[in-house]
């Protein structure tokens, strides 16, 4: 055991010592239980809802919209909408982070206004998500006047709220690359940028990329910055345009959670928990794949 | 840092090839940092100039000082002091469960899982923060609160019990992870000099690690409250919209009955059809006030520790 390894025998005189064996034991129980509790619990949580979803996840619910009746209700739009919203603020927040992350890496100088820029983004990172819906809130919709609920304003304020997120990340991807690299480049005559755009970024760009992934999944599963920007609960169509209101799955479980109905309760919103994990782990495990090959292409 | 330098000093050779577009990418690159700066402002400026309006038809002082939270019903009230117990009795709850286990589980990963248990858990423990909050609200009201009245018989389908526990596990990897960094700090020499002294690995781990740890340790409570207060989704589903006060030593008052929480209240307005012009809708936005300043208070503090003791052993 790691215990009998780590630890030398204790000597004896030392007052500690007499018990020290069975105090050793029971840290080590109550360390390991303490690890494992949290996981178990949202595993079985799981399991009960892998156990309800059954019978209720079926080509029906994933093609219909949301209704009354619980055997027709379904959440096709709220997946579109989800899925659209992602794809939308995918370029804007790349581009701005690994912007940022350039600047803050390559360009900056170790000094008080960059180490300001920094402490600021660290706490952007911790602002509560329903906070950054009344950013979205109060500028997308009362200063530049666009409306209630749509694709655009919903994938722009998601754009700012995981931003921080994609900027620490592409940070630490960029400075990851070996500075051997760049001074080679410098050596050779290349320019700054060629040097970022050429050598820097291509090998930091799986690292990048695991990072927008993985907040990407985060966007997804946000609800509250929704609620706050006014996306509705029961959309019967899908978006055709920006401008037209959307709806989540993350807010389509919410309303769903309303319904008294133990067809809901423990039927349709299981289902609709399970598309909504399913999803998540999908991007999760794309993540991995992106670090994996990562790692075995450089070391 | 000097590897810049000395990659600034081969950029002279070649500055004349294309200043304009170096110049062009450097502006354009700190304008994208920029913006994070601007986010700031924006986020404070938009909660200043509607809580300002929503100010100057109702106290600061009611606000801060009224006991009863009544934001569409007449008489209308706008008294925090409820939503502010619904969020502590909350953050409370979950901090009984997340400190304690997050800290053991810090303490497994870094004194003696070996690197390979290590690398399998810690991605396994980040799995909890990962989790949407919705999805935690709904295990909550449809799993845990049937689970807790086979033991409290009377809990209400509503109730902040099931909601300390999920946002509890939630913050558990926050706990763990910022902990387990403050404990991987502290220099192995102390530890060798616990066991040279013939102590047992408990007594350095209680006596020695944990104590030189204590500040990191800390700053993880910190960041992780930090978290549950400005928690929305799992607070609204699992413990209701019910702005309520009560004794925090009545536990079954304060435990298995509903609340509601600073953001739950905001949910609450958010979801109902108040139009932008009327005073519950700028009540949003003195609650963001709030519970923005409360979390940026905690996030400055707990960045602060944590680079004390990053400093102190790097």
């Amino acid at each position: 055991m790691a215990v009998s390894q780590d630890t030398p025998a204790p000597a004896a005189g030392f007052t500690q010592s007499r018990v020290g064996h069975g105090k050793d034991w029971l840290l080590l129980v109550v360390c390991l239980l303490s690890t494992c509790i949290g996981g178990v619990a949202l595993f079985t949580l799981l399991a009960y809802v892998l156990v309800d979803a059954a019978g209720w996840l079926d080509w029906q619910f994933l093609t219909s919209t949301t209704s009354r009746f619980p055997e027709k209700a379904g959440i096709f739009p709220a997946l579109v909408g989800s899925i659209y919203m992602a794809a939308l603020l995918i370029p804007p927040a790349m581009v701005l982070g690994i912007g940022a992350a350039v600047y803050l890496t390559e360009y900056a100088r170790a000094n008080k206004l960059t180490k300001f820029i920094n402490i600021n983004i660290a706490n952007l990172a911790g602002v509560p998500s329903v906070v950054w819906g009344l950013l979205g809130l109060g500028l997308f919709i009362q200063l530049f006047g666009m409306r209630y609920g749509t694709l655009l304003v919903g994938s722009l304020t998601m754009t700012l709220l995981i931003l921080p997120v994609i900027i620490i990340a592409s940070q630490e991807a960029i400075k990851a690359v070996p500075d051997s690299l760049r001074q080679a480049a410098f050596g050779m005559g290349a320019t700054r940028w060629q040097t970022i755009s050429r050598v820097v970024l291509p090998r930091a760009l799986p690292g990048i990329l695991t990072g927008t992934v993985l907040s990407l999944a985060r966007a997804l599963g946000e609800t509250a910055p929704l609620i706050m920007i006014g996306v509705p609960t029961a959309v019967f169509a899908t978006p055709g345009g920006v401008r037209d209101k959307f709806t989540s799955m993350t807010m389509q479980l919410f309303s769903w959670s309303d319904y008294p109905q133990p067809e809901f309760q423990y039927g349709v919103l299981a289902a609709g928990v399970v598309t909504l994990l399913v999803v998540l782990l999908s991007l999760n495990a794309l993540a991995i794949y992106l670090r994996h090959r990562f790692q075995n292409r450089h070391g | 840092m000097e590897s810049i330098e000395t990659a600034e000093a081969s950029l002279d050779l070649t500055q004349g090839v294309h200043p304009w577009r170096e110049r062009l990418v450097r502006s354009a690159a700190f304008l994208c940092a920029a913006i994070t700066v601007l986010t700031t402002g924006g986020i404070i400026a938009v909660l200043l100039v509607n809580a300002a309006e929503f100010f100057a038809e109702w106290s600061v002082w009611d606000f801060l000082t009224g006991t009863k939270w009544s934001p569409a019903i007449q008489p209308v009230e706008y008294g925090v002091l409820p939503l502010v117990w619904g969020t502590m009795v909350i953050t409370l709850g979950s901090a009984l469960i997340a400190l304690p286990l997050g800290v053991a589980a810090a303490v497994y990963l870094s004194e003696y899982a070996r690197p390979k248990v290590r690398a399998v858990v810690k991605p396994y423990l980040e799995i909890l923060a990962g989790v949407p909050t919705v999805v935690y609200g709904y295990f909550a009201l449809v799993y845990v609160t049937p689970a807790l009245k086979t033991v409290f018989p009377t809990i209400s389908t509503f109730n902040t019990l099931s909601a300390s526990i999920v946002v509890g596990i939630m913050i558990i990897p926050f706990v763990a992870s910022i902990s387990e960094d403050a404990i991987r700090a502290v220099p192995k020499s102390l530890r060798m000099a616990g066991y040279g002294l013939g102590a047992s690995k408990f007594s350095v781990v209680i006596r020695v690690v944990i104590p030189a740890a204590f500040s990191g340790i800390i700053a993880s409570f910190i960041l992780a409250l930090s978290r549950a207060i400005g928690e929305t989704m799992a607070v609204t589903i699992a413990a209701g919209q019910t702005p309520r006060l009560a004794s925090i030593f009545n536990l079954e008052e304060t435990f298995l009955r509903p609340a509601e929480t600073m953001t739950a209240a905001m949910v609450n307005i958010g979801m109902s059809d108040v139009t932008g012009d009327s005073l519950a809708y700028r009540s949003l936005f003195a609650i963001g006030l709030v519970l923005f300043f409360m979390t940026f208070a905690m996030n400055i503090l707990g960045s602060w520790v944590t680079s004390r003791f990053r400093e102190k052993y790097e």
